[in-house]
């Protein structure tokens, strides 16, 4: 079993979620989070003074899937959040020993 | 008695009150979420502390039948005189009860140093704000109020002095905002800069809190304004219509400013905007045309939107811009009636007056700048020799509400399910350690 964490732009993350779907995905954790990468955030400007702001807002999805649809759950992914543009975000992949279903107790493949 | 007029200042002694909240939202937007509680209690705890001193002996300071031109005496002290029906200072007999004035008046008097608080924010010890306050308003506040909106008796005698040397200020561009702004500049001298000054981002945490502030501000100026009229009348009518124009020009021109050298037409411009032109029209709102108020605000929209940046270049930490926006626009709106006046006798130099008039402007803006800037500075530094006037870095840095108050402002976490149900536990599980029914 692998989980797939993106970090991808907020506007792109209807898409992404609608071509998980279609793919066979059934859940997905998601969170909006905060970072930068190469863009080193942007400039706001209050009252004539300009601020750095290091940090943009992004969402971070996550999900537990069997190792064999792995890189087909990436390549949807990449292909739905990519604009072309700095800021597009990252997406990795990790091992997962083991999983719990914690309403009837399957565990591993059973519990995906 | 005048029931018309009485009316109406009763309901612009209301509209004015509603500015100091309207000025807590403004400047508690501005602050960062960690003490935007501190700022507003700031605000409203003006209200309390200059609405008691103004019944002890404010009022009688301000107003009192004193024959003095720098104070009213302390003969009303504790408002014993109430039983006069009419208001009889200013010059002339006015149709509405003295006490009616008297509450006019306070709203100005609370307002004046709640304007001061956006120099200090985010630092200040609230008890030695609160200390600042009393000594602030009792030294400076009340007897400038007498310099110049006390015209006197019937016959003039007791008008304060600038008043009597026949200097136009129709709300409070000196004896409020000039007064406030000199102050701010002294406070921000004496607390210092922020932890992170020029290098942590300090943004507005709020800009819709900052949005709403303003409108309430602008709303409530109508009652500063017009109702210095102290009737209802063509007077307040013209006060009315000046302030509307000169408000709503100003924000056209920060907005222009910023566009043409930021790129963009900010929300916080429009606001700082809108509130640059109430200011700069306050003391000229009954003494300029509607073209007058035009100029006046455009002008005024422009310049503040440069003096904000002062700051930073000059290396003082005034944290909401009240030097920026109060005392230049205060100044601005004062001395531009050595130019732009039409009032009748004292007219500016576009129309035909005399040099004097300018002379009269700049004087009261001097004086009571100069005099407001020195007396803060000696208080602030006395405050903080003895009580100290600035939190510790530790409660800087954690955020003032918390220590100053014991309160957050925001309770973010339960906007979703999650983290909500969590703190509720909590909360639940501490009330019954304490033997509380919760």
């Amino acid at each position: 079993m692998k989980l797939i964490t993106a970090v991808i732009k907020p506007h792109r993350w209807e898409e992404v979620r609608g071509a998980l779907e279609t793919f066979g995905v059934t859940g997905m954790t998601v969170s909006e989070v905060s970072g930068y990468g190469r863009q080193k955030g942007h400039t706001e400007v209050y009252r004539g003074a300009e601020y750095d702001i290091a940090l943009v807002p992004k969402i971070r999805i996550e999900i537990v899937v069997d190792a064999s649809a792995a890189d087909d759950v990436v390549a949807i992914i990449v292909k739905t959040a990519q604009t072309g543009r700095i800021g597009d975000g990252k997406v990795w992949v990790q091992q997962v020993d083991s999983v719990v279903r914690v309403r009837t107790g399957d565990r591993d493949e059973a519990a995906l | 008695m005048n029931t018309g007029d009485t009316a109406w200042v009763l309901a612009s002694s209301a509209l004015v009150l509603l500015m100091t909240p309207g000025l807590a939202f403004f400047y508690g937007g501005m602050v960062r979420s960690k003490s935007v509680l501190n700022m507003l209690m700031m605000n409203f705890v003006t209200i309390g502390i200059v609405s008691l001193l103004w019944v002890l002996y404010g009022f009688s300071v301000a107003f009192g039948n004193g024959k003095s031109g720098l104070w009213g005496g302390l003969d009303w002290a504790g408002m014993k005189h109430m039983t006069a029906v009419e208001t009889t200072l200013n010059g002339s007999v006015y149709g509405i009860p003295l006490l009616v004035f008297a509450a006019f008046q306070l709203m100005f008097a609370v307002i004046t140093p709640a304007l001061i608080s956006g120099a200090i924010a985010d630092r200040a010890k609230f008890g030695a704000w609160m200390v600042f306050v009393v000594l602030w308003v009792t030294i400076v506040y009340f007897p400038v109020a007498h310099w110049v909106f006390d015209f006197g008796d019937k016959n003039g005698v007791g008008a304060g002095w600038l008043a009597h040397r026949g200097v136009l200020d129709f709300a409070g561009g000196t004896a409020v905002h000039v007064n406030a702004g000199a102050a701010g500049l002294a406070l921000c001298l004496v607390l210092g800069k922020r932890i992170g000054w020029k290098k942590d981002p300090m943004r507005p945490h709020n800009l819709t809190l900052v949005m709403l502030g303003a409108g309430l501000l602008w709303f409530g100026w109508f009652g500063f304004n017009a109702g210095s009229a102290l009737g209802a009348n063509a007077l307040a009518g013209q006060a009315f219509f000046t302030t509307m124009i000169a408000t709503a020009t100003a924000m056209l021109g920060w907005l222009a400013v910023e566009r043409l050298r930021d790129g963009h037409f900010t929300s916080l411009g429009a606001a700082s905007g809108a509130v640059a032109g109430l200011v700069a029209i306050t003391p000229a709102c009954a003494f300029v045309t509607p073209i007058g108020s035009v100029v006046l605000g455009l002008l005024a929209g422009a310049v503040c939107a440069m003096a904000v940046g002062l700051k930073w270049k000059l290396g003082f930490d005034d944290a909401l811009d009240v030097v920026g926006v109060h005392l230049v626009g205060g100044a601005l709106g004062a001395i531009s009636l050595g130019f732009i006046s039409n009032y009748s006798g004292t007219e500016g130099l576009f129309y035909g007056g005399s040099i004097s008039v300018l002379g009269n402007q700049a004087l009261a803006v001097l004086s009571v700048g100069g005099y407001s800037f020195i007396v803060a500075y000696i208080l602030g530094k006395l405050i903080d020799m003895t009580m100290g006037f600035r939190i510790t870095e530790e409660e800087e840095v954690e955020g003032i509400d918390l220590f100053a108050h014991a309160e957050t402002g925001y309770d973010i976490h339960s906007a979703g399910t999650g983290a909500g149900a969590l703190s509720s536990s909590i909360k639940q599980a501490d009330a019954e350690a304490r033997g509380v029914n919760a």
